[in-house]
């Protein structure tokens, strides 16, 4: 690297405060599709970053990138200031598609994380039954994933990730297998669970409202390959309520400048 | 939540679809299953009585005289001689298969290089007209059990192995990555997830083994030694009791059937315990 000695040292500043920081992340998959072009980024902590843009663009590449699930054709990822290419107790994914156990009950699928590290069975059904509590399925620990709603499933989802009780929580599209009332509940659900457990959460949408509403940081990508084509930060410091949020000027300004950034991509 | 019944098909349908209303109508008018089923099976005893006392064929015993016949053999001792010289093989057979195939299926599905070395000779040994490979067996390892025992695998180790292979190929690529991301290892990967997702196709091919081990006892002792089940069917025709080669034939009909519902239950009781709740009661 012939970057300037001043801007190496700027890096090593970031990278340490930040909770991650993406550096020159590029991805071609094997068989051809260049997903993502040189992306630069830090997610501080404690906030709240969504990932915005197109479907297609390279948003699950980039936080699969990050979550250490893929390894990048080029470009390194940085967590908590140390070089990251594997998965890592720090970090928990949601997934999209759940990636529950189907033959595995709620109290089982939540308390997996701790089975994988070897706790003992009473004492991770202990601490999943916290979580459990905490996303609203006590009820359901013995429901098999077949029995339960898209929401349901998909708050199992994020108590099984809450359990290992990582610092920073990456979810891919948390909310897009639920409808519209479910989704905002679950919105609102997470922002209180997200107040006593001070995370540094990044996720995934192609809604400008659910960026704007949820985070503080907003990455908007370029269709493919992704390259990042503005930050915006959408923190609204409010103590408003949800639905005087939404009525909001800065939230209804926002909306619109990120939806007059992204009209441009639409043929 | 509130106890709704829910069946195969509306198993995978999420709660709050309204499919409730459907299967109380359904069950009010067409009343239970198992009904459907006895008339179904009385229809074809009915119409098997009928066209064997028209006759249909002097060689076509009506479905009374095959019970008869039926009773009679269990009675004066002729199914228990059989089956002791049917089963023995058949048994050791299958063993050999779900525990060498199953193994090597799974293998096959985890290592690349092994599965290059083993997939031409097993779609050719699919695809083979097994029975002209069982003379040659015969010339090999003569009349006794040892040439029962190889048909029965023959019949049955492809369909468990390849069975096992696409099972463990057909992993859910996403559960692996969310055991990765747990920082799962790969044996944990292969126990927790590959293994379990793998069950229902293992269980599948096992199933099929065993009717393809079935298949070739009775070809065996059709074909190599007259002994066993093959003998009193092969004896029974050429004395011209029809009947009785019918329930002959009958008998292991019912038992190859007895024994694939009694592993479908084992299997789902163990390994599917999930299957289970997609039938009955739901809380
Ligand atoms: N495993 C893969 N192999 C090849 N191409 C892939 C793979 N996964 C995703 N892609 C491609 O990479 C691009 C970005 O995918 P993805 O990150 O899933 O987009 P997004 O999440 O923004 O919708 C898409 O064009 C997709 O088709
Ligand atoms: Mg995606």
């Amino acid at each position: 690297m012939d970057a300037p000695m001043a801007m190496i040292e700027k890096n090593q500043d970031t990278r340490e405060t930040a909770a991650v920081t993406v550096e020159g992340i590029s991805m071609h998959y094997p068989g051809g599709v260049h997903a993502l072009e040189d992306i630069c980024l830090s997610i501080p902590r404690g906030k709240m970053t969504a990932f915005l843009g197109p479907s297609g663009c390279g948003k699950t590449t980039l936080l699969k990138i990050i979550a250490g699930l893929l390894e990048p054709s080029s470009g390194d990822v940085f967590v908590n200031g140390k070089k990251t290419t594997a998965p890592g107790p720090e970090r928990a994914f949601v997934f999209q598609d759940f990636a529950l156990l189907p033959w595995a009950n709620v109290l089982r699928n939540v308390a997996f994380g701790l089975e994988l590290r070897g706790r003992k069975k009473g004492e991770r059904e202990e601490i999943a039954r916290k979580f459990i509590a905490q996303t609203g399925l006590t009820g359901f620990e013995h429901h098999y994933p077949h029995q339960l709603s898209g929401g349901m499933r998909q708050r199992a989802g994020l108590a099984r990730a809450l359990v290992i009780n990582a610092e920073i929580l990456l979810m891919d599209e948390p909310f897009s297998a639920v409808d519209e009332q479910m989704r905002r509940k679950l919105q609102e659900d997470l922002l209180s669970l997200l107040a006593v457990e001070n995370k540094t959460v990044i996720f995934v949408t192609h809604s400008i409202e659910e960026a704007v509403y949820l985070a503080d940081q907003t990455v908007i990508l370029s269709p493919r390959p992704g390259r990042i084509a503005k930050i915006v930060s959408t923190d609204l410091h409010s103590d408003l309520t949800p639905d005087q949020i939404r009525r909001d000027r800065r939230y209804l300004d926002m909306v619109d400048e990120i939806w007059g950034g992204l009209k441009q991509y639409l043929e | 939540m509130k106890t709704r019944k829910t069946d195969k098909t509306v198993g995978t349908s999420q709660i709050g679809s309204g499919t409730k209303t459907d299967r109380s109508f359904a069950s009010v008018v067409l009343g239970p299953v198992w009904l459907w089923q006895l008339l179904s099976l009385c229809t074809v005893f009915g119409i098997w009585e009928i066209a064997g006392r028209i006759p249909i064929s002097l060689a076509f015993p009506s479905f009374t005289a095959t019970c008869a016949a039926f009773f009679e053999m269990i009675m004066d001792g002729s199914f228990a001689t059989a089956y002791a010289s049917t089963l023995p093989p058949l048994i050791i057979g299958i063993l050999i298969v779900s525990f060498g195939g199953v193994a090597w299926g799974v293998f096959m599905g985890l290592s690349r290089g092994f599965e290059w070395t083993c997939m031409s000779l097993l779609v050719i040994l699919q695809t083979a007209p097994v029975a002209a490979i069982v003379p040659l067996i015969t010339y090999a390892y003569g009349i006794d059990m040892t040439s029962k025992v190889i048909v029965v695998v023959i019949m049955s180790a492809p369909l468990v192995i390849l069975n096992s292979y696409k099972g463990i190929r057909s992993t859910n690529p996403s559960l692996l990555q969310m055991c990765r991301s747990f920082q799962g290892n790969r044996w944990q990967e292969i126990t927790k997830i590959i293994l379990p997702q793998a069950s229902g196709m293992i269980f599948a091919g096992l199933r099929l083994g065993i009717s393809g081990g079935f298949i070739g006892i009775v070809l065996a002792e059709l074909l190599i030694t007259p002994t066993g089940i093959g003998d009193l069917i092969t004896y029974n025709r050429a004395s011209a009791l029809y009947a009785h080669m019918f329930a002959a034939i009958a008998s292991i009909i019912i038992f190859s059937t007895l024994t694939l519902t009694v592993l479908q239950r084992l299997e789902h009781k163990i390994f599917r315990p999930e299957l289970g709740t997609m039938s009955g009661q739901v809380n």
